[in-house]
């Protein structure tokens, strides 16, 4: 007789309330070990690894990557028996309808919304967080259609071991517990107020004047009432808190210029169609990206400035012999700069394949922090937003950032005649402290000469 | 007595120069971070290699047996602590304290000490209770939060578990003031008193204090310093100029910096200071050069405050593998052998599954019940109203 057994989302860290599952290690039919790492999942605090409790087979997994999880609701069932009879057609419904459910066919919705499954129910357990009080008085008519509903107990019995933490998820009105108990006296709901007191906790001179409010506006009133729905408050936290702190501290303590340059990029671009048929780049991602990137190293090497750092602590300007050129990339958890190391060795296409394999990784999430440290100067490509340019702000340490704008087919004044040409935007963002107006013009005319004549690089 | 400067052994290098001439910044970071070898001064008998290697002032003579002996506490110790780490990933515990990476200098300390010596451990010291005779599923409902720990201190010599950061310093500095008080100290039958705690806790004003109590009245002491380079999230180079051990110079007692990852070189030391401190020379200080190779905690994540190669280069430092490498070369120990321990941290670690998801959930009550040795009439009201209310709900027990 198979024994199901499913393992609900653990609180991996002290206090956490849902997770987001990153990729799984078993899929169903795989035959697994205890302690087994069957699942990556990421909490607010961490990536983490999840061992299997049980051995067994896979019979389904409850969650997709990428969906958050609340602690507590399953997110695998494990076949703990799999060598038994197959019989998981004869239920204990005995069991189950002593619980007040009747057990339900495959497919059915239940009462609660639950639908049946092979193995159970869906992922979606109960929202009854709370029990109920055994003594109601005067019971309200809902306790009396709705008896307290224990856990589901699906066909073939899937054990659920203890769930750790119930805690409710969402956004909690922060207020003191006298100011509260005054809300609830008063009939105030907490998540209608915005605090007015340090860090927005709601005070009692909040919930007074809400109570006095409805009186002089009630017209009013009900127009804003649902702003609570149409609002989302996320936490500030992971990547995002990251970079707001880097680009606050970096907004703050460097000073910074941004000049533009708009070129005409149309060589580049055929040069770029040729060595694309060229055998020795057969199968190299050959992206605009990749030119700038070289152009930028080779500029940088006339103009050292735009990649050294200014060690106020020492009293020092840093310049550095190597360029660690940093690419700003958006990914599915935030803006994350990984480094091309030593892209002054490399050549084109080295760089093109270098940048390929980062974005890659950046992409699945795979940056690790060593990747991400120690960078010299940043490209941030905002072309592939379709967007023409912008003011960057730097990277923290660093002392120069260029920003790559959209390639677009443009009039364009050559020889005297209005062609269409492909004309891209360039912006650099300079550390004043370090670099001054000449060398920032200086380094951005060049690495807007070598995009428009690449063989300019000639002479480098 | 001799003069304190004799004591200080081995003798340190010139501690940096004053406040007026700072130190350089080399000077300063010294035998600080976690990537140096552990600096001139690393008592070591057992190379990362297997290598045995001697020591002027400290040596040991160890048997095949008792060598075994030691590898298998450190396997096994092992096996527990990956076990509960994955207990807690299974939502059975809160949370858990990993000491991977710290098997040597716990076994090494915890076999150097007699039944008739006391132990004050902190929250980590799960290889000190191994050797203490302490189950380790007595270990689990400190973290799984339905117990304080069940072994009885006063029967096993252990302490239990303190969580606040140094406390237990204090405490132990107390404890070995009344063994010289009650004239347990001055002969080979002494009695002393170890102390365990780690890097961040050197930084904690408890830990001074219980240096400074210790030092004036001789107290048969034995500071234990883990030094795994990370207080959570902060370096050891961040915490003090210059290297713990030379910190007891100071106070007016030695300090050794032992390799915390040589499981013979920790034995040999610390048998060494806490026979000093039963003839009444203590207290010392050791400090145990070492590695955490896991998160701080369950909740923690260290690779966002450290790098990889770090941990990488302490792979190769592996606590365990050296013991296994020396086994193996000196022919002291067949594959029989390895596959016995294996099998036993196999068994081990299914004795732990099985207790920490049997564990039943404590009553309610218990919340009151160890608050005061002998009742109190205002906690007793209290208890009763909150069972009634408790009791008010549907749903069985909790």
């Amino acid at each position: 007789m198979p024994q199901y057994k499913q393992f609900p989302l653990p609180d991996t860290a002290e206090g956490l309330t849902e997770a987001e599952i990153l990729t799984w290690h078993v899929k169903p039919g795989d035959t697994v070990t205890v302690n087994q790492i069957i699942v990556e999942i990421e909490t607010a605090k961490a990536a983490v690894e999840l061992p299997c409790p049980w051995a067994g087979v896979v019979t389904e997994l409850l969650a997709e990557p990428g969906q958050t999880v609340e602690v507590g609701v399953p997110i695998i069932t494990i076949d703990t028996d799999p060598g038994g009879a197959a019989a998981p057609a004869a239920p204990a419904p005995a069991a189950a309808e002593a619980n007040g459910t009747s057990s339900g066919k495959i497919g059915e919705e239940m009462p609660g919304g639950r639908i049946a499954t092979l193995v159970g129910y869906g992922p979606k357990s109960g929202a009854a967080k709370r029990r109920a009080r055994k003594d109601t008085g005067a019971a309200p008519a809902a306790a009396v259609v709705a008896p307290p509903a224990p856990a589901p107990a699906p066909a073939p019995a899937p054990v659920v071991v203890a769930a750790p933490v119930q805690a409710p998820g969402g956004y909690v009105p922060l207020a003191k517990p006298p100011v509260r108990k005054l809300a609830k006296d008063l009939g105030v709901d907490l998540h209608a107020l915005t605090g007015s007191g340090p860090g927005g906790v709601i005070t009692r001179e909040d919930v007074e004047t809400a109570v006095s409010a409805p009186a002089a506006a009630p017209a009013a009133a009900t127009s804003y009432v649902d702003n609570g729905t149409r609002e989302r408050r996320v936490p500030i936290k992971g990547v995002r808190k990251a970079t707001a702190q880097a680009m606050v501290d970096s907004a703050f303590t460097a000073p910074h210029v941004t000049e533009f340059l708009t070129v005409d990029v149309t060589p580049m671009m055929e040069l770029r169609a040729r060595l694309k048929n060229a055998p020795e780049f057969r199968g190299v991602k050959l992206t605009p990206l990749a030119f700038c990137a070289k152009a930028v190293v080779l500029a940088a090497r006339r103009t050292p400035d735009v990649n050294a750092t200014w060690d106020a602590a020492a009293n020092e300007i840093v310049y550095k012999d190597y360029v660690h050129l940093g690419i700003a990339a958006a990914t599915p958890r935030g803006l994350v700069v990984p480094k091309v190391r030593d892209a002054d060795r490399m050549s084109l296409k080295e760089l093109a394949i270098a940048l390929d394999e980062l974005a890659t990784v950046a992409r699945e999430g795979k940056t690790s922090p060593a990747d991400m440290m120690n960078g010299t100067i940043t490209i941030t490509n905002v072309g592939v937003f379709g967007v023409d340019t912008g003011t960057p702000i730097l990277n923290p340490g660093e002392s120069a950032i260029l920003a790559l704008g959209a390639i677009r087919d443009m009039p364009w004044v050559v020889d005297g005649e209005i062609k269409v040409r492909k004309i891209c935007q360039l912006a650099l963002s300079f550390d004043h402290r370090v670099v001054d107006g000449q060398q920032g013009s200086q380094f951005l005319a060049d690495v807007g000469a070598l995009l428009a004549e690449p063989g300019i690089a000639m002479t480098y | 007595m001799s003069s304190p400067e004799q004591w200080t052994h081995p003798e340190p290098d010139a501690a940096p120069a004053a406040t007026a001439a700072k130190p350089t910044a080399e000077q300063v970071i010294a035998g600080l971070r976690a990537t140096d070898e552990g600096g001139a001064d690393l008592v070591q008998l057992l190379t990362p290699e297997g290598e045995r290697v001697t020591h002027p002032d400290f040596d040991i003579d160890i048997t095949p047996e008792e060598l075994r002996g030691l590898y298998r506490d450190m396997v096994l110790i092992r096996r527990v602590d990956r076990e509960a780490n994955a207990l807690q990933r299974k939502g059975q515990l809160g949370i858990w304290v990993p000491l991977l990476g710290q098997e040597a200098a716990q076994i090494g300390a915890g076999r150097a000490m007699r039944e008739t010596d006391m132990a004050f451990p902190s929250y980590r010291e799960h290889g000190i209770a191994w050797t203490r005779g302490i189950n380790p599923t007595e270990l689990l409902g400190i973290f799984r939060g339905t117990d304080q720990g069940t072994w009885d201190p006063v029967e096993k010599r252990f302490h239990p578990y303190t969580i606040v950061i140094g406390n237990q310093v204090l405490n132990a500095a107390g404890y070995a003031m009344g063994q010289k008080f009650d004239g347990k100290v001055g002969d080979d039958e002494g009695e002393a008193t170890m102390c365990f705690f780690g890097d961040g806790a050197t930084s904690q004003g408890d830990v001074h204090e219980g240096f400074v109590w210790a030092a004036v009245y001789d107290a048969p002491l034995v500071f234990f310093c883990q030094n795994n380079q990370w207080a959570i999230s902060e370096p050891t180079e961040r915490q003090s100029r210059l290297p713990l051990y030379q910190r007891a110079r100071g106070y007016g007692f030695p300090g050794i910096r032992v390799d915390g990852n040589d499981v013979l070189a920790t034995l040999a030391v610390t048998k060494w200071a806490l026979d000093e401190c039963r003839h009444g020379n203590g207290p010392i200080l050791i400090e145990a050069f070492t590695y955490r190779m896991d998160a701080h905690t369950t909740s923690d994540d260290p690779t966002r405050y450290r790098l990889s190669d770090e941990l990488e280069m302490w792979k190769l430092k592996d606590p365990i593998e050296r013991v296994k490498v020396y086994l193996v070369r000196q022919q002291w120990a067949d594959s029989e052998f390895f596959e016995s321990v294996e099998a036993d941290a196999d068994e081990l670690g299914e004795e732990l599954r099985e207790f920490c998801t049997n564990m039943p959930d404590p009553p309610a009550e218990r919340i009151f019940s160890n608050v005061y040795a002998e009742g109190n009439p205002n906690l007793e009201a209290q208890r009763d109203e909150f069972l009634d209310y408790v009791s008010g709900f549907a749903g069985g027990e909790h």
